[in-house]
């Protein structure tokens, strides 16, 4: 027995040597994305834009070797999201932990990052408060209220007076609710009605129909990407509500590429207001979508962007560390961060170490015989308005 | 008040024309053999999908249609002769078990087939477009899918009340030990009948894309909505499976239209309420 139990410490001895050294020359990167289940296809854009950053930019930074391990989530699991990012830290090893598409899961793992002291950045998750869970937390996509005040703004500017909102009931809806009819109210216009809406909704046409009894100016709705931007669309087609004598403003997942197609040209002259679209007329983002497109035989969307400047992120603040992974270091290296990203320029707030970006106002126009989001307007260095708020 | 909610009834009965579509060969098949088949959803999504893929290479809708039937026809067949047929006596729970692994697997498949993105269709122009009536608007796509579901419902009840193979069907599902001694041979009365309801389930979900999108969660999502339309019109009956989807699509649009901080909740009200009143399904028999 004895000696069993020697060559059981004898053994773990052995492999701790080797873990020891290589701990040092590699950085783990721990991934956590919903690779299955419903919001699928968010973590497959979102892994493209990590792959294609390391693609082009190789797997080696400031001396250290980069290591991607991922972890499907499933869904919306914040007790899966938790206990995957504990074992990263705790059984893989890992430096940092990145990913997150959705927000009960990023304030999950928020709790472990500021326990373990772990850097992590957030490369989807939109709900105003995730950064506030951890000081080693930034994020690189976008908020809510960030992309919903700057429209609420706009579009009293712009000379709309009424509008009738018309949002999913879920977290990011209510709040796009909030900052929208904000920030309209503010600049002078009426709120005529609002309705929310069951998230996983199939058929939207009595919703439609209440939002034109109450005969407003604009309509604004915010659903969730996936079946529900094509289905919201094609019913207001059906109870007569068009662009030409109702203005349609959205939240960008409406106008995302597929729903573009399945919508048709019942969606000429929505406008929306979006962070991010493959269309956006910069060289670098045309080298950008060339690339992904070579990659993946698709186009980035806005999950592709947020995972592609995480990458830039971490990358960059590696290169300002000099390739010390830990937790401090690493999101001071961030704060203050300016980069120009395939989306335009971007810079992470020193405060809220949240993202600052460009807020563009797009409107859905034919192009070539294809239905794509043109961008007529925008407004710049947007900060995330509900932490600018916050009494500091 | 009425121009507008006759809209919106409208809409809520179309919709409950396509859930009839997908729910009647569940229920027939349920009430017969009393096989939970949860893989359902699957051959209704097989059918979306190969309308999907059909129409990538040029076909038009209508032709895809047909072939969306008879795909999840055959390959139900194809199922339930080497996996299916081997728990018809075990417990329900077992049944469970097999159809949603095989839910999950078509999940799946689905997703590494075709990728997680939605699957738009284009139908062809004058699906497309509406027909004004007194101030309402009623979509030619879902005049069109009632027209479908109410000539198929014609059919069917033609076909089971008027046909010998019909007969079969009915002392099959009313009595399987007495149609078995009578020398029918339900095993091949419930292969068919199995087939069919397979292939209306694909039907309905090629019919159902343009209402409700196609991913490949489609299998998951639309067999909540099956059950409910199977348990409240009662297991073996068409007409019940008709009726339960009329009231729960109509219930459904006017709870949202009327009272919409209910939502989607109405229709989980409305099938508590009618199961509490008709246990065993409005039209059921056990």
């Amino acid at each position: 027995m004895l000696r069993v139990i020697t060559l059981c410490v004898g053994l773990l001895a052995l492999l701790a040597g080797p873990f020891g050294v290589h701990a040092q020359e590699t950085v783990k990167i721990g991934v956590i994305l919903p690779f299955s289940g419903q919001f699928a296809d968010t973590g497959v854009q979102l892994d493209n834009g990590i792959k294609l950053y390391m693609q082009q930019h190789g797997n080696t930074v400031a001396g250290k070797k980069i290591e991607v391990i991922r972890k499907d989530v499933g869904g919306i699991a914040p007790e899966v999201a938790k206990r995957l990012a504990q074992e990263l830290i705790v059984r893989d090893g890992a430096d940092i932990l990145a990913g997150f598409a959705l927000t009960p899961n990023a304030l999950a793992a928020a709790e472990v990052s500021a326990q373990a002291k772990k850097f992590m950045v957030v490369m989807n998750a939109a709900t105003s408060s995730i950064t506030t869970k951890s000081p080693y937390l930034a994020r690189t996509s976008v908020t809510v209220p960030q992309l919903d005040e700057t429209f609420g703004s706009w579009a009293a500017k712009s000379g709309i007076k009424t509008v009738y909102t018309m949002v999913s009931d879920y977290g990011p809806g209510l709040d796009a609710e909030t900052a929208f009819q904000r920030a309209f109210q503010e600049g002078g216009g009426k709120i005529v009605g609002s309705v929310r809406m069951p998230v996983a909704n199939a058929d939207f046409s009595a919703f439609v129909q209440r939002a034109k009894d109450a005969n407003p100016e604009a309509i604004f709705i915010f659903v969730p990407g996936g079946t529900q931007p094509a289905a919201i669309g094609k019913a207001l087609a059906s109870r007569g509500i068009t662009p030409q004598n109702t203005k349609i403003l959205g939240g960008g997942e409406i106008t995302f590429e597929d729903a573009l197609k399945s919508m048709g040209d019942d969606a000429i002259g929505i406008i929306t207001a979006f962070h991010y679209d493959y269309n956006h007329a910069s060289p670098l983002n045309k080298e950008f979508v060339t690339a992904y497109n070579k990659a993946f035989g698709r186009n980035p969307d806005i999950y592709s962007i947020g995972g592609y400047d995480g990458m830039h992120l971490i990358y960059a603040a590696l290169q300002k560390t000099g390739g010390k992974a830990d937790g401090q270091d690493l999101i001071d290296a961030a704060k203050g961060m300016m980069w120009e990203s395939p989306r335009g320029p971007l810079s992470v707030d020193p405060e809220t170490r949240d993202i600052v970006q460009t807020v563009y106002i797009r409107r859905v126009e034919k192009v070539d015989g294809r239905l794509v989001n043109v961008e007529f307007d925008k407004v710049e260095n947007v900060k995330d308005p509900l932490k600018a708020r916050m009494p500091k | 008040m009425i121009a507008p909610a006759l809209g919106v009834l409208f809409d809520g009965f179309a919709y409950g024309m396509l859930l009839f579509l997908l729910s009647v060969g569940l229920s027939v098949t349920l009430g017969m053999m009393n096989f939970v088949n949860l893989a359902h959803g699957s051959f209704a999504m097989l059918g979306a999908y190969v309308t999907v893929t059909l129409m990538e290479r040029g076909w038009p809708f209508f032709a895809t249609l047909p072939c969306a039937f008879l795909a999840s026809a055959i390959i139900s067949v194809a199922l339930e002769r080497t996996l299916f047929r081997r728990l018809y006596r075990a417990s329900d729970l077992q049944q469970v078990l097999l159809t949603l692994g095989v839910v999950f697997v078509s999940v799946a498949a689905a997703a590494w087939l075709y990728g997680t993105m939605q699957q738009p269709v284009r139908l062809p122009a004058y699906l497309r477009s509406y027909a004004t009536v007194m101030g309402v608007n009623f979509s030619t796509y879902r005049l069109f899918l009632i027209a479908v579901a109410l000539a198929i419902t014609v059919l069917l009840v033609a076909a089971l009340d008027y046909t010998r193979f019909g007969a079969q069907v009915r002392a099959s599902v009313d009595n399987q030990r007495m149609a078995l001694g009578l020398g029918i041979d339900v095993d091949s009365v419930f292969a068919v009948t199995f087939a069919l309801g397979s292939g209306l389930a694909g039907l309905g979900g090629a019919l159902a894309i343009e209402i409700v999108g196609l991913d490949p969660n489609f299998a998951l999502t639309y067999l909540i909505y099956v059950l409910i339309v199977v348990a409240v019109g009662g297991l073996g009956s068409i007409r019940g499976s008709l009726l339960a989807a009329i009231v729960l699509g109509v219930s459904d649009a006017a709870g949202k239209y009327y009272v919409p901080t209910l939502g989607a909740f109405l229709i989980y009200l409305v099938m508590v309420s009618l199961l509490l009143w008709r246990p065993s399904g409005l039209f059921g028999r056990r």
